[in-house]
């Protein structure tokens, strides 16, 4: 099914351990170009590991990895991570003001962001334009989570990792953004991997789900593969998640 | 002062003995330890310098700043041990303080080149500079570890190194050199320095002993300064890889 479209990532045989653990195991697989997956399993099954090796904020302890066609470490680490974004769970911030997050990643190019850009950027998350002079430390975890996407897109990702990134989010917030990972895909064919605990999610926005598990991949296909898993293991997770 | 007179001061010794005794604070030991070490390594120290100052040996010179360099550098290192080659970046940090200070202060012909002034001067400046190495370097791993995040953050959005650890290494420059600048503003308000007192004490004209204290007190900003912003500027890299990741301790 993956052989059909252009990987955006690749990996083949790649673990990662630490401390003598194995986080991730030999794993094999491709992200297609331009699609939304997402990566389900329980806590603990590596995905936050594998996004971050994506990112080339850590290495493989063994196998290789290649970002559009390329080995990832032929890139200039400054310029893969340009190049795949990362919206991480805990949405660190830097102290300052809404604007100043948001302007960080042209700060880091020496650039400055426009006020107009700005206000753009919290538009298509979902904020109004007070919140750009707002401090960081005022807003609650949703508002956090929504300035950190945006402040991930502002260097415009060709691939784009999300972690988890709706789980403190309210209903009404979590369609807002979901809608707009989606329109964001639509409109600039842009990757999508999609770490998620919320199956139906997986279900509605992804086009190909992997299931991880204890550092290895259980099954991957298209996302109407949790509807019915081909493993005991997969089928007893999905039971789990009520989907 | 003789030994007879400088003998009756232990009754300074006695009191906190026999406070410790009445309370029950179980300190008596330490406290003769700390006394009859002190009394031991002075004095050791004061015959070793009127040897050093007699024979006026430039070698002599040299091995005693070495021996404070060594004895301060392993002092500090203690505190930055998670910092990968940081006894070499501690020990040129202080042989960098001290032959910018002595170049100065020798060159423009501010002290006299003797065994006297080099000698004293530059126990006062490694000294300093070696408690502004642990201040710093207390600080800078502290917050290199609660800023972990912040850290990755500006990483993951294509940032250097050095833009990743900025804010942490500024804020530790900042906070191990504050107390240097505010002891200076209350210098002669609340405390006379030790230096300037035993001068006085000694019989010196109390505005040399304050220009010789004021000597000091500028060189103690730049050993201050240049300490905590040299060694911060050599330990930073040493938490990153090649692939601008960040290294967990």
């Amino acid at each position: 099914m993956f052989t059909d479209y252009k990987p955006a990532v690749h990996l083949n045989q790649v673990s990662y351990i630490i401390d003598g653990n194995k986080i991730l195991k030999r794993i094999t697989g491709s992200f297609p170009e331009g699609k939304i997956t997402t990566l389900v399993g329980p806590s603990g099954a590596g995905k936050t590991t594998l996004l971050k090796l994506c990112n080339g904020l850590l290495s493989p302890s063994s196998g290789e990895l290649y970002v559009k066609g390329q080995p990832i470490n032929s890139y200039e680490p400054t310029e893969l991570r340009r190049l795949v974004g990362i919206a991480l769970q805990s949405a660190p911030m830097v102290s300052g003001t809404v604007y100043d997050n948001l302007a960080l990643p042209m700060e880091l190019q020496s650039k400055k962001l426009s006020a107009d850009a700005a206000k753009q950027l919290l538009h298509d998350v979902g904020l109004e334009e007070e919140f750009m002079h707002r401090k960081v430390s005022d807003l609650s975890g949703g508002q956090r989570q929504k300035v950190s996407i945006a402040r991930t897109l502002v260097n415009r990702p060709d691939i784009l990792l999300l972690d988890e990134i709706t789980s403190s989010l309210d209903r009404t917030s979590l369609k807002e953004i979901e809608e707009l990972i989606a329109a964001i895909n639509r409109k600039y064919k842009t990757t999508i991997i999609w770490i998620t605990h919320n199956l139906q999610q997986a279900l509605e926005i992804g086009d190909f789900t992997w299931v991880m598990m204890e550092g290895e991949v259980i099954e991957t296909g298209e996302s109407e593969l949790l509807k019915s898993p081909a493993t005991d293991k997969v089928r007893h997770f999905v039971k789990g998640g009520a989907v | 002062m003789s030994y007879w007179t400088l003998s009756i001061t232990l009754i300074f010794v006695a009191l906190p003995l026999l406070l410790s005794k009445t309370l029950n604070l179980g300190l008596e030991r330490d406290t003769v330890i700390a006394t009859v070490r002190s009394i031991i390594q002075l004095l050791a120290v004061g015959y070793i310098l009127k040897f050093v100052f007699d024979s006026e040996s430039l070698l002599y010179i040299f091995l005693m700043v070495t021996l404070m360099i060594a004895a301060a550098t392993h002092n500090a290192q203690k505190k930055g041990i998670a910092i990968k080659g940081i006894v070499w970046k501690v020990a040129a940090t202080l042989v960098f303080v001290e032959v910018l200070t002595q170049s100065v202060l020798l060159g423009f012909g501010v002290t006299p080149p003797t065994a006297q002034y080099i000698i004293s001067i530059s126990g006062m400046v490694i000294g300093n500079s070696m408690v502004l190495a642990i201040l710093f370097l207390n600080r800078f791993t502290a917050e290199v570890e609660t800023h972990q995040d912040e850290t990755e953050l500006v990483l993951s959005l294509g940032g250097t190194p050095k833009q990743a650890i900025h804010t942490q290494l500024m804020h530790s420059i900042k906070a191990s050199m504050i107390p240097t600048i505010e002891s200076q503003k209350t210098v002669g308000l609340v405390q006379l320095p030790g230096m300037m007192s035993g001068q006085i004490i000694a019989g010196a004209d109390p505005i040399q002993a304050v220009q010789f204290q004021l000597l000091i007190m500028f060189l103690l900003l730049t050993t201050a300064a240049v300490t905590s912003v040299m060694l911060g500027f050599l330990s930073y890299p040493t938490l990153f890889n090649q692939r601008m990741q960040l290294l967990k301790s």
